[in-house]
C-alpha cells in the first residue's frame, strides 16, 4: 500500500492518484456472481441488442465500485470514505477474452479525481472530490463526487 | 423482451406505481462471510489486503477482514434483490446512479439487514417517450441495530 495521505498533504486541485481498470467479459461475469446481479444485459449480446445496445455493457455498479476503490486506495487505511455518488452518462463495452484469463487487446479505463474542497467539521478533517471514470477515448462516462475523512498531523 | 403493453395497461400500471410511493418496502438479511468478501474483492481486482488478509486486517483493530464500502453498491446489498417489487409500465430499465453514505466500518461475520423503500417517483417526457425516475432508499443495519450505511439509488424506466 502507498504511504498514508494526510489532510495537510492535499490542497484544492490536488489530483486523486489515478487507478486503471480493464473491463472484460470475465470481470463482468465475476461481478455478476459476487454481487448477485443477473441482468442478462451484462452477459448476453442478444439480450443487450434487444435493449438497444450494440452488445453487452459494463455494469454501472461495477464502475461505481471502481470509483470507491479509487478513493479507498488514495485515502489509505487511516482515511474513511463517508459518501460517494455517481451517475451513468455513457455506456462502456467490455473487452472480450482471447483465452482463459487473457483479455483481448483494447480499451483501458481510468478512474480519476481531484480535490474540490478541503474543510473541517467538528474534529473531522474532510475533503470533497470530483471523481469520474473515463474510457479509452478520454470521455467521462461515469462522473461523480466523494467525501472522505483524512487523518490530520494535528 | 416482452412485447410492449397496451396504452390502457401502461396507464393502469403507472397509477399502481404512483400508489406505491412511500409504501412499497422490503427487508433482506445477509450474513456477510469472508469468502463472500474475498470473492467480491477479487472480482473487481481490488488487491487491498484489508479486504482479503485476516491477520493484516486485525492489526487495524478489526476483528477480521473488513468489508469494502463498495460491497454496499452491489445488487445483493442495495439493488434489485433488496428492493420491493413495483409495477413498471415500460420495457426498458436503466440504472440511474445514486448516492451512498458509509457510516460505520463493517467486518466479515456481521449480519446486515437492508431495508429498502420506494421514496420518490418523478415523471418526465423524454425525446423518445415517457421516462420514470424511481428513487429507492436503503438503510443497512448491523446485528447491533447500528446504521452502517445508507443509500439512495435511482432506477429509470423508459417507454
Amino acid at each position: 500500500m502507498a504511504e498514508q495521505l494526510y489532510w495537510e498533504d492535499v490542497q484544492e486541485g490536488t489530483e486523486v492518484t489515478p487507478l486503471s481498470k480493464i473491463a472484460t467479459t470475465e470481470m463482468l461475469v465475476r461481478w455478476a456472481t459476487a454481487g448477485l446481479d443477473f441482468n442478462p444485459l451484462h452477459y448476453e449480446d442478444a439480450n443487450a441488442k434487444s435493449q438497444g445496445q450494440a452488445g453487452v455493457i459494463v455494469h454501472g455498479q461495477l464502475k461505481r465500485a471502481w470509483l470507491v476503490q479509487l478513493m479507498t486506495d488514495w485515502i489509505g487505511e487511516q482515511g474513511a470514505l463517508k459518501r460517494l455518488s455517481c451517475s451513468f452518462r455513457g455506456t462502456d463495452t467490455p473487452r472480450g477474452m482471447a483465452m482463459i484469463g487473457i483479455p483481448k487487446e483494447g480499451e483501458t479505463w481510468w478512474c480519476k479525481g481531484s480535490v474540490n474542497k478541503k474543510y473541517t467539521e467538528g474534529t473531522d478533517h474532510l475533503v470533497e472530490c470530483e471523481i469520474w471514470v473515463e474510457n479509452g477515448q478520454g470521455t467521462k462516462t461515469t462522473p461523480g463526487s466523494a467525501v472522505a475523512i483524512l487523518p490530520s498531523k494535528g | 423482451m416482452s412485447s410492449s403493453l397496451s396504452e390502457a395497461e401502461k396507464t393502469r400500471l403507472l397509477e399502481d406505481l404512483r400508489e406505491k410511493v412511500d409504501k412499497a418496502e422490503k427487508s433482506v438479511v445477509i450474513e456477510i462471510d469472508k469468502s463472500m468478501v474475498r470473492r467480491f474483492a477479487q472480482a473487481i481486482e481490488d488487491p487491498n489486503p484489508l479486504w482479503q488478509d485476516e491477520e493484516y486486517a486485525k492489526r487495524t483493530g478489526s476483528g477480521g477482514i473488513l468489508v469494502p464500502p463498495e460491497f454496499f453498491c452491489t445488487s445483493m446489498m442495495s439493488g434489485g434483490g433488496c428492493r420491493p417489487e413495483v409495477p413498471l409500465p415500460y420495457d426498458r430499465i436503466l440504472d440511474g446512479g445514486g448516492d451512498w453514505e458509509f457510516l460505520l466500518p463493517v467486518e466479515a461475520g456481521d449480519t446486515i439487514t437492508s431495508s429498502s423503500k420506494l421514496v420518490e417517483l418523478r415523471e418526465k417526457q423524454g425525446k423518445s417517450g415517457k421516462m420514470l425516475f424511481l428513487t429507492f432508499e436503503t438503510l443497512h443495519k448491523n446485528q447491533r441495530n447500528e446504521l452502517v450505511a445508507k443509500s439512495r439509488g435511482v432506477t429509470i424506466n423508459l417507454e
